[in-house]
């Protein structure tokens, strides 16, 4: 522009670098956003990828008499402590099981300890001099060898690392949310056809609103306070299960509930109940064979994304006692059980470094089931979507 | 007709116990409610039966386990305070940075894209970003200070704070990004018609108009950290410290009350009880912030029906 323009702006030169200045600075933020949920996943990834193998030793195992009474007996005194003592604790029950195998000797691939996983993986680790001498033997003679890690699969929590798995909490997680589900979503499907269909605006209808809002407004630890208060302390049903974890999370999920399935019962236009009312049908009638319905796949939609959100949730199911130490998994509703998010807590907490690895393949495994359920919300809504 | 009224009838009484049915089921979240306020108001009141609530609310002193135990949660709350202001230190110019970005000046191709994404952040569980802050972000923290000369704690509030802060980013940035894309256009074409610069407008005319909503926006996201407990739980001290270093390790109203419940102690024992006070005041505190924030919203939303007139 001109100077002699009686609009020149002697300051636009800036004024038009801070504009610049400032669109760097909301896509720097971003950025900065995006980097943070890269960073952490591609840390969780990097941190959980070596549990995926395990280190087995081959080993000469003797099954005698000498091995019942004591597993030490079982193998060389020299590789005891390279070997995990879980599974050496298991041979006589081997033998018990199998009683062919009794004075039998047999060479097979066994489950080393953690801290020969851990410097089979090149981290930190702890073993004494002598069995690094022994262990690095065994490595020349090619008797050392990772395999896939099915143990972490098909077990529930151990005390040594190597031989826990998140089996029993994911057991764990399907009865809890089974609870969760099979209360929450009845009550609050229930609460959104209330609300939306039947209830005249009064107060008492403005009370149930702004109360609905709030409860998805509260801190989750105080549902755990409630669910401690009343389900254990004054119902006394037992502490640690899943039903009462489940009751909990029951609370915690009804608002969202409540508010996705009111937003697709709000979808279904007037005209669908007007055609119902003209042809002599009743409220319920309409309701319940033509508004449901044709609501259904968004109240499904609202009800994955509410289990997608109690299944990672922590805090409540802590003050109700779900972070018990279970190596088997539970069979029923009433047994003590514990939770994914849980068991990853207890993890963590340990102190051995394999502990770690395992936490963060099992915050994969829990991503991943996260992952597949809101993916599963979004394909339910993008493919029963209806546009009115 | 004779068949055709009897079923009438049937049908009215079958509309009668339906109706029940759900004035029951929209009845037992308001109980859910009173439930879980009276729950704790007891059990608090209990407490404060046993133990002063003056020095409640005023001392220094946080020791449940010994004998003739004191308990002053000043400490605490200011742990939970220094440690919500830094989460939102962080949280409130990145997520509202990325509000701004994708309200004005991404196309809403890319909006559509970049909105979800920040979401997966809210949907992360807490527990997992606990590890995170305990395994990564602390230790990079003690190493990055060491670096400097100075010493960090490996339970710094810092760490929880900023882990904290990024977990309720999607909190303050999807709100945000609903209100801001909520103002009028007529306001922006105005203010640029006048020469204002792009960021002029946001920054003088959109984001002023805003605002109800960008605070309401805040208050939920302070409401969010003060009543976190995984990542505090795995990642801040447990010790009650009153201090304005965030480098040293302080302790949260949540932290407490997990460590209450998950002891030994006998239940009706003060240190048991002091959980449930420390939840009656967190509970009182993230209500009037929630019923500030939906108020807020209100306002901005009436505002601006009433202008589109």
């Amino acid at each position: 522009m001109n100077k002699d323009n009686i609009f020149y702006d002697p300051t636009l030169k800036k004024r038009h670098f801070k504009s610049k200045l400032f669109k760097y600075f909301t896509i720097a933020s971003l950025v900065v956003s995006l980097l943070f949920l890269g960073v952490f996943l591609l840390d969780m990834v990097i941190k959980g990828s070596s549990a995926i193998k395990q280190t087995y030793i081959q080993i000469e195992v003797s099954y005698n008499q000498e091995s019942i009474d004591s597993y030490r007996n079982a193998v060389d005194k020299r590789y005891l402590n390279l070997l995990s003592r879980a599974a050496l604790r298991e041979i006589p029950d081997q033998i018990q099981a199998n009683p062919s195998l009794m004075d039998t000797k047999a060479v097979i691939w066994m489950l080393a300890d953690d801290q020969v996983d851990m410097y089979a993986k090149e981290y930190y680790y702890k073993i004494s001099e002598k069995d690094l001498e022994t262990l690095k033997e065994l490595e020349q003679n090619a008797r050392v060898k990772q395999k896939f890690n099915t143990i972490f699969f098909t077990q529930g929590d151990s005390k040594t690392p190597e031989y826990s798995g998140i089996l029993s909490a994911f057991i764990g997680t399907i009865m809890t949310l089974t609870v969760t589900m099979v209360v929450a979503f009845p009550i609050g499907v229930a609460t959104a056809v209330y609300l939306e269909e039947f209830s005249k605006q009064n107060w008492w209808s403005e009370f149930l609103e702004i109360n609905i809002n709030n409860l998805a407004a509260i801190p989750s630890i105080l549902f755990g306070l409630l669910g401690l208060a009343v389900y254990i302390n004054l119902l006394g049903l037992p502490r640690s299960s899943a039903l009462v974890g489940g009751l909990t999370l029951a609370l915690m999920t009804l608002p969202i509930i409540v508010v996705s399935s009111r937003a697709a019962l709000r979808s279904v236009p007037a005209s669908i109940r007007q055609a119902g009312y003209a042809l002599g049908l009743t409220k319920v009638q309409v309701v319940k064979d033509h508004v449901l319905p044709l609501a259904f796949p968004g109240i499904m939609t609202g009800n994955i994304i509410g289990l997608a959100h109690a299944m990672g949730e922590t805090a409540p199911l802590i003050i109700v006692g779900m972070i018990a130490f279970i190596p088997d998994s539970p069979t029923s509703v009433m047994e003590a059980a514990t939770v994914m998010p849980a068991q990853l807590f207890t993890w963590a907490g340990m102190p051995e470094r394999a502990y770690i690895e395992r936490t963060a393949a099992g915050i994969l495994v829990l991503l991943s089931v996260l992952i597949s359920l809101n993916s599963l919300a979004v394909y339910l809504r993008k493919k029963f979507e209806v546009k009115w | 007709m004779a068949t055709f009224e009897s079923k009438h009838k049937y049908a009215h009484l079958q509309e009668d116990i339906i109706r029940y049915f759900l004035i029951l089921a929209a009845t037992i979240s308001i109980l859910t409610t009173f439930g879980i306020l009276f729950s704790i108001l007891f059990e608090a009141i209990e407490f404060f039966k046993l133990k002063s609530i003056i020095y409640f609310f005023t001392g220094t002193e946080w020791t449940p386990g010994v004998e003739n135990s004191q308990f002053g949660a000043l400490p605490i709350f200011a742990g939970t305070f220094m440690i919500t202001a830094i989460a939102i230190a962080v949280a409130l110019p990145i997520g509202l940075g990325s509000a701004i970005y994708m309200s004005e000046y991404a196309s809403p191709n890319a909006r559509n894209i970049l909105k979800p994404l920040l979401e997966v952040l809210a949907g992360i569980p807490t527990v997992v970003y606990g590890f995170f802050a305990a395994i990564t972000v602390a230790p990079f923290i003690v190493k990055i200070f060491a670096a400097i000369g100075v010493e960090a704690s490996f339970n710094s509030a810092l760490a929880s704070g900023v882990v904290m802060g990024i977990m309720i980013i999607p909190y303050i940035s999807s709100l945000s990004d609903d209100v801001i894309t909520a103002v009028p256009d007529s306001l922006r074409k105005g203010s640029l018609a006048l020469g204002m610069t792009k960021a002029e407008t946001i920054k003088d005319i959109v984001i002023p108009s805003a605002l109800p909503g960008i605070i309401s926006a805040t208050l939920l996201g302070i409401s969010k950290a003060l009543g976190e407990t995984m990542i505090v739980v795995m990642a801040a001290g447990l010790r009650p410290n009153l201090s304005w270093n965030i480098l040293e390790d302080m302790t949260t109203v949540t932290v407490r009350i997990v460590d209450a419940l998950t002891g030994d102690q006998a239940f009706n024992s003060p240190a048991t009880l002091s959980a449930f006070a420390l939840g009656l005041a967190l509970f009182i505190v993230t209500l009037v912030l929630n019923i500030v924030s939906v108020r807020l919203i209100q306002k901005f939303k009436e505002k601006y029906k009433m202008s589109s007139l």
